[in-house]
């Protein structure tokens, strides 16, 4: 569905989420195995904090010199005999894809791991082609394919809400008769793509780094997939982002470092590959190489507040440790990039109309800015975003808007924050509800409950009982005039 | 020791003893407490919110009242709203209402001699040992904000390391938000639940009996849903396990004592 992955609204998307028992604890499961595994692939590095400076050095480079870089990169495409099309839409991509497919007179497509191909909903695109056949090689997108498309729920795990007995369900109906081993269920689907990768006359890949100096590309995978999708079709489509360049192998290097660390927890993917169009003397790689870069709005946050954003290597770690993500999943947030890095990025390239309530889905608790390692200031970019939509696009209406004002203006002023203080109590007294007090000592001098409130205090009663406020001669200040008094700060 | 009392909102408006403990607290160490009179918020609930205009006056009024009082130390009973306070000189930047930067030097001074209260008793006190005794078995709660934007991660470990007959059990996912958030707790309360449901779960896994945290806003989260379930826990801020059954003699500096364990990771 492209950058959208759900047309429920955002409340009822994440009910669904709430119910869906299964996903959640597979997400509380992969996130736990990869905690273990990327801190201890980080620490082994040594020095990760000055690694993450490096990382963002580098990034904040490319993005600040982007248009000389792209020109750069594409330049040197085109040397070895490539070509480069710059996409500023989606429908742009997508014509340029189809045509070139087309020209090529492919009928047989493979595709490895690609984000942006999800962006632009190619599949959707090529199955619609008459005579064209296309198949998901990278395992988990396969899975997807072949559960009829499902919306994928991960940047780097795509089916990270299925668990081997789902896929075993899906493998039956291609004819696979073995058990719920995931060893055998590989094997099962490699020799299953291993026929059509031999038959492929077109790959289209995505593109973890394109390396500027040298017109190459670079590809980290895990099963291989992707190498086969640019060695044995005649023709290769690169499809990426328009901020994924680096300028030299050297810059390569690092990144695939802290990428492999920071996305599955390994020192390097299986696989790292670095490749572009065959030129005279080698032996493989496509014949025929093109490179989609692709806008779609990125650069709209060039030169804005969310320009750090474009730092982003993909790596999903900030999904993997955000608690939001945790209990909402991929399909939660209805972006194709879901979590904290997808809350910030999904409002620039869709809208606030659409994805607008994405950067309000956090608790700010940071963790996904301790973890970024590009030293994204993630969760200072959602209240950037926030701001945009509070104060200068008025996006809020209504009584919560109204009760904010108040807070605002009851939190700048001292008289009015001690009249607060004085009719605190019975303002809310109204609302109150004797019920024993369970969680003892800490609502000691609330000693009865609110259970379902007024206004936004309704949200909180919704979940859980909020304490009354104490009556102002029992309020800390009035004690402490008081012990004053008494000389309690004689010491 | 001049120390003055960042009292924050929510515990101006609704838990009066967490301050009470804190001033008991710092007085018995030492300390000269005061409270400046016009604090009321740092400002978080609005400019978290995307309010950021009507959060200006908010930190301007915080900076007027807390350098009305002279004093050596600011201390707050919340990791959050120090947290905050310390930022004052990042957020203060893009402030269109501070010409002559006035509120800007200001808030550099506050900024650096504000504290969190467990780490002024460890680190600028120098304070292992409060001598106080507390008989429960307990897990702490580990505040985002604290922990990351703070940066303070060991102090109330190895404070409560000190409490005598406290025994302290570690609490599985302590990295993980309970949901709390501020304004997220109510405009997000669906996301809310289910990550406050999760760490009712984990607190129940450790057996304890008692929930220590130095937050105020995540006890009365955390807290508010054990009462909602019906679920008994004993909820504590610090400073009341500090302010236990004290024993002056006890009362011991970092020197006194063994070397403190290290904080679990995270």
């Amino acid at each position: 569905m492209g950058l959208s992955t759900s047309t429920l609204p955002f409340k009822e998307r994440i009910a669904a989420a709430a119910k869906d028992k299964f996903a959640h604890a597979s997400i509380a499961k992969a996130q736990d195995t990869q905690y273990t595994k990327r801190e201890n692939a980080r620490a082994e590095l040594g020095n990760w904090q000055d690694w993450r400076k490096l990382g963002q050095s580098i990034r904040q480079h490319v993005i600040q010199y982007l248009p000389d870089y792209l020109e750069e990169f594409s330049d040197n495409v085109e040397k070895r005999g490539g070509n480069v099309f710059f996409a500023q839409t989606t429908d742009e991509a997508n014509d340029f894809i189809l045509n070139v497919i087309k020209q090529q007179q492919g009928h047989h497509v493979v595709k490895s791991k690609s984000m942006v191909t999800a962006e632009l909903d190619l599949d959707k695109k090529l199955q619609a082609l008459p005579d064209v056949s296309i198949l998901e090689t990278d395992l988990a997108e396969f899975i997807l394919q072949e559960d009829d498309w499902d919306e994928p729920s991960h940047i780097v795990f795509p089916a990270i809400h299925k668990d081997r007995n789902q896929v075993h369900t899906i493998f039956k109906k291609l004819g696979y008769e073995g058990d719920n081993d995931p060893e055998h269920m590989a094997r099962f689907a490699r020799k299953y793509m291993r026929e059509r990768f031999l038959e492929a006359d077109v790959g289209i890949t995505g593109c973890n780094f394109a390396i500027a100096d040298s017109g190459i590309i670079n590809l980290d995978t895990n099963e291989g997939n992707a190498d086969l999708a640019d060695s044995i079709p005649k023709a290769q489509i690169v499809v990426m982002g328009m901020e994924r360049l680096v300028p030299s192998m050297k810059e390569a290097e690092i990144m695939d470092n802290m990428l492999a660390r920071s996305a599955v927890g390994q020192k390097l993917t299986t696989y790292v590959t670095f490749e572009g169009q065959q030129t005279p003397g080698e032996t493989d790689g496509p014949e025929n190489f093109y490179v989609v870069v692709l806008d779609n709005n990125r650069s709209k946050a060039l030169g804005t507040e969310f320009q750090e954003i474009l730092q982003c290597i993909r790596c999903g770690a900030c999904l993997n440790v955000c608690p939001v993500y945790r209990q909402i999943g991929g399909h939660g947030y209805g972006s194709l990039y879901p979590g904290p890095v997808g809350a910030v990025l999904s409002p620039i390239l869709g809208g606030y109309e659409q994805f607008g309530e994405l950067p309000f889905a956090s608790s700010l608790c940071a963790a996904c800015t301790e973890t970024c390692p590009v030293l994204i200031p993630l969760h200072n970019l959602l209240i950037k975003h926030r701001e945009v939509e509070t104060d200068r696009l008025n996006m809020m209406h209504g009584f919560t808007d109204f009760q904010m004002k108040v807070v605002g203006k009851g939190t700048s002023s001292p008289f009015m924050f001690k009249m607060a203080l004085r009719f605190k109590h019975f303002g809310l007294s109204p609302w109150t509800h004797q019920k024993p007090v369970t969680a003892t000592n800490f609502f000691e001098y609330n000693n009865s409950m609110i259970t379902k409130g007024p206004g936004m205090v309704g949200g909180w009663t919704d979940v859980r009982d909020l304490p009354v406020p104490p009556k102002h001669r029992d309020d800390f200040r009035v004690w402490f005039k008081h012990h004053k008094k008494q000389g309690g700060d004689a010491k | 020791m001049k120390v003055s009392i960042f009292t924050t909102c929510m515990m101006d408006l609704m838990f009066p003893h967490v301050g009470k403990n804190m001033v008991e607290v710092l007085e018995r160490l030492g300390c000269t407490v005061d409270v400046p009179d016009d604090q009321i918020c740092c400002g978080q609930p609005t400019f978290n919110s995307g309010y950021v205009e009507a959060s200006w006056p908010v930190m301007h009024n915080q900076i007027d009242a807390l350098s009305a009082i002279d004093c050596d130390y600011i201390v707050c009973p919340a990791g959050s709203c120090t947290a905050i306070l310390k930022e004052y000189p990042e957020l203060l930047v893009d402030d269109p209402n501070d010409p002559t930067g006035d509120y800007m030097a200001r808030a550099k001074i506050l900024s650096a001699k504000t504290y969190e209260f467990s780490q002024f008793i460890w680190r600028v006190l120098g304070i292992a040992d409060c001598g106080a005794e507390l008989d429960t078995v307990a897990t702490y709660h580990r505040s985002c904000h604290m922990t990351r934007l703070l940066g303070e991660r060991e102090t109330p470990f190895w404070l409560l390391e000190n409490v005598k007959g406290l025994e302290m059990r570690q609490l599985d996912g302590i990295q993980y938000c309970c949901g709390f958030g501020g304004t997220f707790s109510v405009k997000e309360h669906e996301i809310s639940e289910l990550m406050v449901t999760s760490k009712v779960e984990n607190i129940e896994k450790t057996g304890a009996e008692t929930l220590i945290s130095c937050d105020p806003g995540c006890l009365m989260n955390i807290g508010g849903r054990f009462n909602r379930l019906g679920k008994p826990m004993k909820i504590m801020h610090i400073a009341e396990v500090l302010n236990h059954n004290v024993d002056e003699s006890r009362i011991k500096k970092i020197s006194e004592v063994a070397t403190p364990a290290p904080a679990p990771f995270p």
